[in-house]
C-alpha cells in the first residue's frame, strides 16, 4: 500500500472508465448495431477468373459433436480467405500499400480500430442503378448537409446492397462481369488527399465497383486508398441502422501475421435517438 | 422379341423395403480373370501358350498339356446352344428371389463347354449364339448367350435387366449440370428414358447459357449441390438420397499446372478439394441411403458413376496436379466399391482422355467431346461394366499401361501424350 507523502499532490482518482461506457450502453442513451454479415458456406466470395488464384469462400468442417469424435464437446474446423465475408483490406492487400509502413493486420496502429463514421447514403440511387458510382459532386453535397468529413473517419457508402440476400442478386454478375456500386476514380483522389480519411467501407463483394477494372486506375479505390495507407472495410450490413454523423465505428482485424486482411466482426456506438436520415 | 421394359409402378408404401440378396460372390485368384475382362465389357478366356488350348472354367494349368503358361485372351463366343432348362428351385435366395432362370449349356466354336444365362431373344436350342460376359450384381463374371448376330439389349430381358444399371424410368442426381460434361449428362441420361433427373448447381451466381436451357427440360430439378462444402452435401442427401437411384458424379476441376508452373498448392488444394473430397463427401452422405434402397422395387437404387480421367492411371505431368488428384479420386471409388458392392450397388468409373473443354485447350487432337463422354456414361450403365475407357487416347493409354506401366510413365515424363 502506498501513501502519500506529506507535501506531495494526492494522486488524482483515474475514472473507472469500464463503469462509464457499460452505464452510458445500460442507459439506452446509446444502441449498438452490428455491421457484419453471417460466415456461412453459402455468403459469396469475390470471383475472379478460374485461371487466377482463387480466395477460399468459408468452410467449416465439424471436428465433433459430443460424438465418438470428441464424447462432450462440439467444435469446427473453419477455413477462409483473408477476404471473405464482412473484411477488412490493409494497405498491404494492393500493390500500391505494398512498401507503406504499418501495412498488414498485425501491424497497423491499435488506435484505428476504433473511428468515427460517415455514412453517405446512396441506396435510392443504387437501386436505380446498379452500376452507380459516388462523385466528389455527392460527397460535397452530403457534406452541406451534414458538415465536413472530419480526418481519421471512416466513409460508409450506404447502397442497401447487403438486403440482397439472393447470392446471385448479391453477385449481380453477367456476361460483362459484375454490376455493383463504389466510387469512382475522383471521389477516392478527393477523399485520401482533401478529407485524409482512415478508409472507405462498402456492403458490396469490393470498396470499388463492379465494373472498376475497366477504370482508370483500375481498382482506384484500392489503389488510392490503400497507396496512402488507407484500409477497407466489404460486405458491411445494418448501414441503414447508422446515423450520417455520430457513429462509432468498432473494426478490429485478427491479427494475422502479414495478413493483407480478415474477416472479422464489425459494429457501431451510436446515439440512441441517432437515424440515418 | 421381347417388349422394352415399361415405367414400372409406384412402390407400395406400407410394404417393406427388401434387403438386398447377391449371387454367390466368391470367386478364385484365376477365376477373376474373368472379372477383370467383363469389367471392362469384354469376353477373355485362358488360352494354353505351348498347345493352344482354350480353358473354361478357369484354372492354374492346362487341361490338355498340364502347361502354366496360360494367357488371358479375347475370345468371339461364338458357338452353339447344346441344350437349356429352366431352373426353378434353386437353394441361393438371390436366384429364389427371380424366378425362373432361363440356363443353357453352350459348346464353343473354340473347344470348351460353358454355362451361360440364356437371352429371351435367343431361340429354343439347338441353335447358333454369341457368349458375352457380364457383371452379376455381385459384380462377378457371369455368361450370357445372346443371339449370334446384333448386340441385343440386355435390359429387353427382365431378368438380365439385373446384370445391367439402364438409367431407363431411373431417377438420377448428377452432381454437377454446370460443366460441359455435366449438362450433356443430363441430355443424355433424359434421352435413355431416365424417370427424373435433379442436377446439382454449386455457385448459383456464375450463369452459364447451356446450363440455363436445362431448365426447360421435362422432370428436371435444379438443386444446390457443392461438394466443396460439407453441409451442402448433407443438406442434399437429406433432401433426396433416399430417391436416388443411380449418382453420377461429374464433379471436376481441372487446372493444367506442372508442379513448377505454379507457385504453392492452393490450386492443387482446389482441385483435391473437388475431384477427391468432394467424392468422399458425396460418399459418406448419399452411399449409406443408396445401399438401403439396393432391393427396392423395379426402381432400386443400382449404380454410382464417377467421371474420372485416364491421367488417373499414370501421371500427365503438364497436368501434374489435376492428375494426383483423380489418381487419389480412383483409389477412393475402389474403397467405395467394396462399400456399395455387398449391397449390389456398381460402382462405375470413366477414365476419358483429354476432353474439348476449355482445360484441355493446348492438348492436340484427338479429343472426346462432352457428348461422347456422357454417351460412354449411359452405355457404361446400359451395359453390364465397370470400368470404362471411352475414346481412342484412353484405349491407347489404358493398353500402354497394362503393358508396361513403367513404360508409359516414361513415355509421358518426355512430354509425349
Amino acid at each position: 500500500m502506498t501513501v502519500a507523502k506529506k507535501g506531495e499532490a494526492t494522486p488524482k482518482p483515474q475514472p473507472d472508465l469500464g463503469v462509464i461506457l457499460s452505464s452510458v450502453i445500460a442507459s439506452g442513451d446509446v444502441r449498438l448495431v452490428d455491421l457484419t454479415q453471417t460466415l456461412s458456406p453459402d455468403f459469396p466470395p469475390i470471383v475472379l477468373p478460374p485461371e487466377m488464384g482463387q480466395s477460399r469462400p468459408f468452410r467449416m468442417e465439424e471436428i465433433s459433436r459430443y460424438d465418438d469424435r470428441g464424447p462432450a464437446w462440439y467444435w469446427n474446423n473453419v477455413g477462409f480467405g483473408e477476404h471473405t465475408g464482412t473484411h477488412f483490406d490493409a494497405p498491404i492487400h494492393w500493390i500500391s500499400g505494398r512498401d507503406r509502413p504499418n501495412n498488414s493486420v498485425d501491424s497497423m496502429p491499435i488506435e484505428h480500430f476504433v473511428r468515427p463514421a460517415c455514412v453517405v447514403d446512396c441506396s435510392a440511387e443504387a437501386s436505380a442503378n446498379a452500376d452507380f458510382l459516388l462523385t466528389v459532386g455527392r460527397i460535397a453535397a452530403w457534406e452541406k448537409q451534414h458538415g465536413r468529413i472530419a480526418a481519421g473517419s471512416w466513409v460508409l457508402m450506404r447502397t442497401d446492397w447487403s438486403k440482397r440476400t439472393d447470392p446471385v442478386a448479391y453477385q449481380n454478375l453477367d456476361e460483362t462481369g459484375q454490376h455493383t456500386p463504389g466510387p469512382d476514380p475522383d471521389c477516392v483522389r478527393f477523399l485520401v488527399k482533401e478529407r485524409d480519411v482512415l478508409g472507405f467501407g462498402t456492403e458490396t463483394i469490393g470498396t470499388d465497383a463492379g465494373q472498376a477494372a475497366h477504370f482508370a486506375p483500375p481498382y482506384p479505390c484500392h489503389y488510392y486508398m490503400h497507396g496512402a495507407g488507407k484500409y477497407g472495410l466489404q460486405c458491411l450490413c445494418n448501414l441503414d441502422r447508422l446515423p450520417a454523423t455520430g457513429a462509432l465505428v468498432v473494426a478490429a482485424p485478427l491479427k494475422i501475421l502479414n495478413g493483407s486482411g480478415s474477416p472479422l466482426r464489425v459494429f457501431a456506438i451510436v446515439p440512441a435517438s441517432g437515424r440515418s436520415d | 422379341m421381347p417388349e422394352p421394359a415399361k415405367q414400372p409402378k409406384r412402390k407400395n408404401p406400407v410394404q417393406r423395403t427388401r434387403a438386398p440378396t447377391l449371387p454367390p460372390a466368391s470367386r478364385s485368384r484365376v477365376a477373376l480373370g474373368l472379372t477383370a475382362a467383363a469389367a471392362r465389357g469384354l469376353f477373355e478366356l485362358q488360352v494354353c501358350q505351348d498347345c493352344g488350348a482354350v480353358q473354361y472354367p478357369p484354372r492354374e494349368v492346362c487341361r490338355a498339356c498340364l502347361s502354366h503358361c496360360l494367357v488371358w485372351r479375347l475370345q468371339d463366343g461364338r458357338g452353339e446352344l447344346i441344350t437349356e432348362t429352366v431352373l426353378r428351385a434353386p437353394q441361393e435366395l438371390y436366384f429364389r428371389e427371380r424366378l425362373p432362370w432361363r440356363v443353357g449349356n453352350i459348346r464353343l466354336d473354340a473347344g470348351v463347354n460353358v454355362i451361360a444365362f440364356v437371352h429371351a431373344s435367343v431361340g429354343a436350342a439347338p441353335c447358333r449364339v454369341r457368349i458375352d460376359a457380364a457383371l452379376d450384381r455381385a459384380g462377378q463374371a457371369v455368361l450370357i448367350a445372346v443371339p449370334p448376330h446384333g448386340r441385343p439389349d440386355l435390359s429387353d430381358d427382365p431378368k438380365l435387366r439385373e446384370m445391367t444399371c439402364d438409367p431407363r424410368s431411373r431417377k438420377i442426381l448428377v452432381t454437377d449440370g454446370k460443366s460441359a460434361v455435366g449438362q450433356a449428362a443430363v441430355r443424355a441420361l433424359m434421352e435413355a428414358g431416365a424417370d427424373h433427373i435433379w442436377i446439382g448447381e454449386a455457385e448459383p451466381w456464375k450463369k452459364d447459357p447451356g446450363f440455363e436451357a436445362l431448365r426447360d427440360l421435362p422432370e428436371v430439378m435444379i438443386v444446390p449441390l457443392d461438394v466443396t462444402d460439407g453441409n451442402s452435401v448433407r443438406e442434399l442427401a437429406g433432401e433426396i438420397g433416399g430417391k436416388v437411384d443411380i449418382l453420377v458424379n461429374t464433379c471436376d476441376c481441372h487446372r493444367t499446372f506442372s508442379i513448377v508452373s505454379r507457385r504453392g498448392v492452393e490450386t492443387a488444394q482446389l482441385e483435391m478439394d473437388v475431384n477427391y473430397f468432394g467424392l468422399l463427401r458425396l460418399a459418406q452422405e448419399f452411399a449409406p441411403a443408396l445401399k438401403a434402397r439396393a432391393a427396392d422395387g423395379a426402381t432400386n437404387a443400382i449404380a454410382w458413376v464417377n467421371l474420372l480421367s485416364i491421367f488417373a492411371l499414370s501421371n500427365y505431368p503438364s497436368h501434374g496436379t489435376y492428375s494426383a488428384s483423380k489418381a487419389a479420386a480412383f483409389s477412393l471409388s475402389q474403397a467405395l466399391r467394396a462399400d456399395l458392392g455387398p449391397a449390389g450397388v456398381r460402382v462405375i468409373n470413366v477414365f476419358p482422355g483429354p476432353i474439348d473443354d476449355e482445360w484441355d485447350q493446348l492438348e492436340r487432337p484427338p479429343k472426346l467431346s462432352p457428348a461422347a463422354v456422357a454417351t460412354a456414361i449411359v452405355d457404361a450403365l446400359k451395359r453390364s461394366v465397370e470400368d470404362v475407357y471411352p475414346g481412342d487416347v484412353a484405349q491407347d493409354w489404358l493398353a500402354r499401361h497394362l503393358a508396361n506401366p513403367k513404360a508409359l510413365e516414361r513415355e509421358l515424363s518426355e512430354g509425349a501424350q
